[in-house]
């Protein structure tokens, strides 16, 4: 069985006479006899198409189903249109490539640029790249961004940024010549007066809005802190926090980053999924990845190109602004179907939708004598709750029946062992939050 | 076409969501957001035709032949959708504890078998999310491996050859290291003697892609190994081209330490319009310590993640990698088994069957047979009719097929970069030729069919320059440009400010 593959032995030979040769093999003549693999590779045995949808089945089978779940923590359970889905599916989207020829591809341009328009109307930017890696990559480009920008040499994270967020700018940092300084947080909040402390002689300071937590900061004061200092402000934001909370262009921010899952992703394990990155128009010529331009044909009519490449690896090579080539631009295109199905007003019932349940959730707990762990916090779709006990076992029990309640915090962050971070989306109902309540307060 | 904010009408929806009789709580004033985004508001069919309406404004391998050199664009089988979409895997969220995600860690641990297998080194991270984030990740277990030692202030420099692809000098600037270029001899190898004079007790190690961006597999490659790994530095192999050597000679065979592979090259998963990737790194076992955190590892018939290895370089992404992407190249794998071999073989065939038809007709830089992808040049059409490789690409799209890569690698003037991967018929690849040839008739003839074209698409070539000079990111609304109205004053819009 050779699937994939029209040869017949008739094409073969005709191929290989036409090329002047005795045998496929004699092609690899160039490969030196000394680095010549001679034995068969050792992989299991090949498996027709039905016998590789059982084998896949039998392996989706024993991951879980049917969980009512909270668990949140950067990754969400949100509802996802069945057009999304339809859309990606189409072969002209699925199967093509990087727009190198506009040409042959304007579909994908012009999705791209409608991207970037939703994007950058979502975070109050000027800018949009074709999308990141995902919501952890975006946040290293932003200091790459930074560095170049301010040619300082340190960047400030709060500790209330998502971990993995975290974790990935310092794996990524002293290639770039950076330092990385953590400002702790105080109550399950940034202090304004301590991030401005730290953000001397930063090249940008990343925040994140709704903290890890789920607690709201004051991102004003945590931007003017940053400005101030001369260091970019970067928010790191949940798109569909954005259509109740305000735009960071609004409140001083140089750059809005994040995870796009949430708006059109399927949670997947954690991937593929889109990061965003956006800015204001000054930081343009250094901003990483993919962007698409407005331009005109030689009829005078109205297209779409891969513009502004000479920030980019294959023109700029060392120089370049990042080494992106192929980028999420699938994901990115279900974002943009998810936000034309929400539309504005979609985006503000989602949110407040969210809020709702949310707050529900906390007061229900509350009611049953679990407090939130950080007491007077405003927070919108997750909330970090004491159980008690430790957090793990709390989950151990909990998904015992039925429920994983949500994410131990004390795997990030020592001292918060008897705390879980609890997210609530709109698939969530009252009545699963009474069955999170019933499991915990037991 | 009208950009889906043209078609916007204030108070039109699509969306329809749960509504509980809940209080929504009130959010501070500093807090609130201030004005709505102004996303489409449209009704859903609407949507859908927008989206469909662009979908046939786009070529995919769907569409047809897609022999863009160096990206391998292949068939993605359609069975591999299905299986990316399973429940199971679809809605499996990436903190799930271990013992609810078993199925997906079993995957994931075969997967990396599987591909220790191709590369012949020893330890696997699925992690980065491409093969550029691959090369940055092999760079920095690189640092890590020379930091361990006490070199990495001894040695700065990664040679690269000037055949690269423009992510490796790129990665090594953003793992702290300096390019060494080195250049490429006249048969398309590695020039030795200038290798010789730049390897010495600063250098890091070596990043190549072999075969080449030519398409050439370097003869002297056990040579190479030897000179790097006599002064004691890695070797770094860009795996976008493996799609030539499964089952034919593996990287670690060759002499590299360190291998990338592009899964949505070899191993199908689709290009996405440009994305998403997968890029995970394969190693030789003394950089195993260092490899991305979390490990995924098999205790017999459970699997874990395994988050502490003190030596890690850290997370370069989120979670374990895109899983979703991991899926589809698990199966593709599986469906070809240890046949992977023939994938390889068919992939070499096709493209010098195409080098066969075409050496007559276009110049060829070096006279050799290739991989499973070749360059050639239109250097002479150039020269004589005033037809560049870029005319030659736009005229392909009349006769219903996508260009080749060109004016790539650079060091080869006016080339194009034929990859027809295994998954074409020979009608098509004569098809090909057959256009490929009336071109190079055309440019003498009628060189005007060339410089015009493409003749049918929805748009005609498009204006780069002025694209990057005015820079329109974004719709700008009621502002919005007439760019077709031709403004006597290029209008000054916000995204112009930048340096």
């Amino acid at each position: 069985m050779t699937p994939f593959v029209s040869l017949t032995e008739r094409d073969e030979r005709e191929m290989l006479d036409a090329i002047g040769v005795s045998s496929v093999d004699e092609l690899f003549c160039d490969v030196p006899e000394g680095v010549r693999f001679r034995r068969e590779l050792a992989l299991e045995p090949a498996l027709s198409e039905p016998e590789v949808v059982a084998h896949l089945e039998q392996l989706a089978a024993r991951n879980v189903r049917d969980e009512v779940s909270f668990l949140g923590a950067g990754i969400y359970d949100h509802y996802v249109p069945a057009i999304v889905d339809a859309v990606l599916q189409r072969g002209e989207f699925l199967t093509a490539y990087t727009p190198y020829q506009p040409e042959l591809s304007q579909g994908v341009l012009q999705a791209i640029f409608e991207y970037q328009t939703a994007i950058c109307e979502l975070t109050g930017m000027d800018v949009s790249n074709a999308s990141g890696y995902d919501g952890t990559t975006v946040a290293a480009d932003a200091c790459y961004v930074a560095k170049h920008v301010t040619g300082r040499s340190k960047v400030v994270v709060t500790e209330v940024t998502n971990p993995q967020v975290r974790q990935v700018v310092k794996t990524f940092a002293p290639g770039f010549g950076l330092e990385v300084a953590e400002v702790p947080h105080r109550g399950g909040v940034t202090d304004p007066d301590e991030l401005a402390e730290a953000a001397r002689d930063a090249a940008c300071v990343i925040f994140q809005q709704p903290n890890f937590f789920g607690n709201l900061e004051a991102g004003r004061e945590l931007a003017a802190a940053a400005n101030e200092a001369g260091a970019l402000a970067v928010a790191h934001v949940d798109p569909l926090s954005l259509g109740v909370l305000e735009a960071p262009g609004r409140y001083g921010c140089a750059l809005a980053i994040g995870e796009g899952q949430g708006a059109g992703n399927h949670q997947s394990f954690g991937g593929p999924h889109y990061g965003f990155l956006a800015a204001q128009s000054e930081y343009i010529r250094r901003m990483p990845g993919r962007i698409v331009g407005e331009t005109v044909d030689a009829a005078g009519e109205r297209g779409y190109v891969l513009t502004l490449q000479t920030r980019e690896q294959h023109i700029r090579r060392e120089k370049a602004t990042s080494n992106i080539t192929t980028n999420q631009t699938l994901l990115a295109l279900g974002g943009l179907v998810y936000l034309s199905w929400l539309g504005p007003q979609g985006l503000r019932e989602l949110g407040e939708t969210c809020l709702g349940l949310a707050h529900h959730a906390k007061t229900r707990l509350q009611e049953a004598g679990l407090e939130p762990t950080f007491s007077g916090q405003t927070t919108f779709k997750e909330f970090a709750v004491r159980v008690g006990r430790n957090g793990a076992d709390a989950v151990r029990d909990a998904r015992a029946q039925g429920v994983h309640p949500g994410y131990p915090l004390g795997r990030d962050y020592p001292g918060l062992d008897d705390s879980l971070l609890v997210a609530v989306t709109e698939k969530r109902t009252p009545a699963d939050i009474d069955r999170l309540v019933e499991v915990l307060a037991s | 076409m009208k950009l889906i904010y043209e078609k916007s009408q204030s108070g039109r929806t699509a969306y329809t969501l749960p509504r509980h009789q809940l209080e929504t709580p009130e959010l501070p004033e500093a807090l609130r957001r201030s004005e709505p985004p102004r996303l489409p508001e449209l009704a859903e069919p609407e949507v859908v035709r927008h989206f469909t309406e662009l979908s046939t404004r786009n070529f995919g391998i769907d569409t047809g032949f897609y022999p863009l050199g160096s990206c391998t664009m292949k068939y993605n089988p359609r069975v591999n959708e299905r299986l990316a979409n399973l429940p199971g895997f679809r809605d499996l969220h990436p903190l799930q504890e271990e013992e609810g995600a078993q199925g997906a860690l079993e995957l994931m641990w075969r997967l990396q078998e599987a591909l220790v297998e191709v590369s012949g080194l020893h330890a696997c991270s699925l992690q980065p999310a491409a093969g550029s984030q691959g090369e940055l990740t092999g760079l920095l277990l690189m640092r890590a491996y020379f930091t361990e030692r006490g070199e990495h202030e001894q040695r700065r420099k990664i040679v690269i050859p000037d055949s690269a692809h423009g992510t490796n000098p790129a990665s090594v600037t953003m793992a702290g290291y300096e390019v060494t270029p080195v250049k490429t001899d006249a048969r398309g190898n590695i020039d030795l003697e200038d290798l010789r004079g730049k390897v010495d007790e600063h250098t890091a190690g070596l990043m190549i892609t072999n075969p080449s961006t030519l398409g050439l597999f370097d003869e002297h490659v056990e040579e190479i190994a030897r000179i790097f790994h006599a002064v004691g530095a890695l070797m770094y192999y860009d795996g976008a081209n493996l799609n030539a050597v499964c089952g034919i000679s593996r990287p670690g065979d060759m002499g590299f330490d360190i291998v990338h592979i592009n899964l949505h090259k070899t191993f199908s998963q689709p290009h996405g319009g440009g994305g998403p990737g997968g890029g995970p790194i394969v190693v030789r076992d003394t950089l195993e310590p260092f490899l991305p955190v979390p490990q995924i590892v098999s205790d017999g018939d459970t699997f874990r993640l395994e988050f502490d290895r003190p030596k890690s370089i850290g997370k370069v992404r989120g979670f374990t990698g895109p899983f979703g992407v991991f899926i589809r190249s698990y199966a593709f794998m599986r469906m070809w088994g240890p046949q992977l071999k023939r994938m390889s073989e068919i992939a070499v065939l096709n493209a010098n069957y195409l080098l066969a038809r075409l050496r007559d007709a276009y110049d060829l830089p070096f006279d050799r047979l290739c991989m499973h992808e070749f360059v050639v040049s239109a250097r002479g059409l150039k020269r004589e009719h005033g037809a560049s490789a870029l005319d030659v690409a736009k005229r392909l799209m009349d006769y219903g097929f996508h260009p080749p890569t060109v004016y790539f690698p650079l060091i080869v003037p006016e080339a194009l970069m034929i990859e027809p991967t295994e998954t074409e018929p020979k009608e098509l690849l004569d098809e090909f030729c057959d256009a490929m040839l009336a071109i190079a008739r055309e440019a003498a003839e009628s060189p005007e069919l060339l410089k015009d074209a493409p003749h049918d698409r929805p748009v005609r070539r498009l204006d780069e320059v002025r694209a990057a000079k005015r820079a329109i990111v974004r719709y700008g609304f009621e502002d919005h440009p007439d760019l077709g109205g031709e403004p006597a004053e290029p209008r000054q819009l916000e995204a112009q400010k930048g340096a």
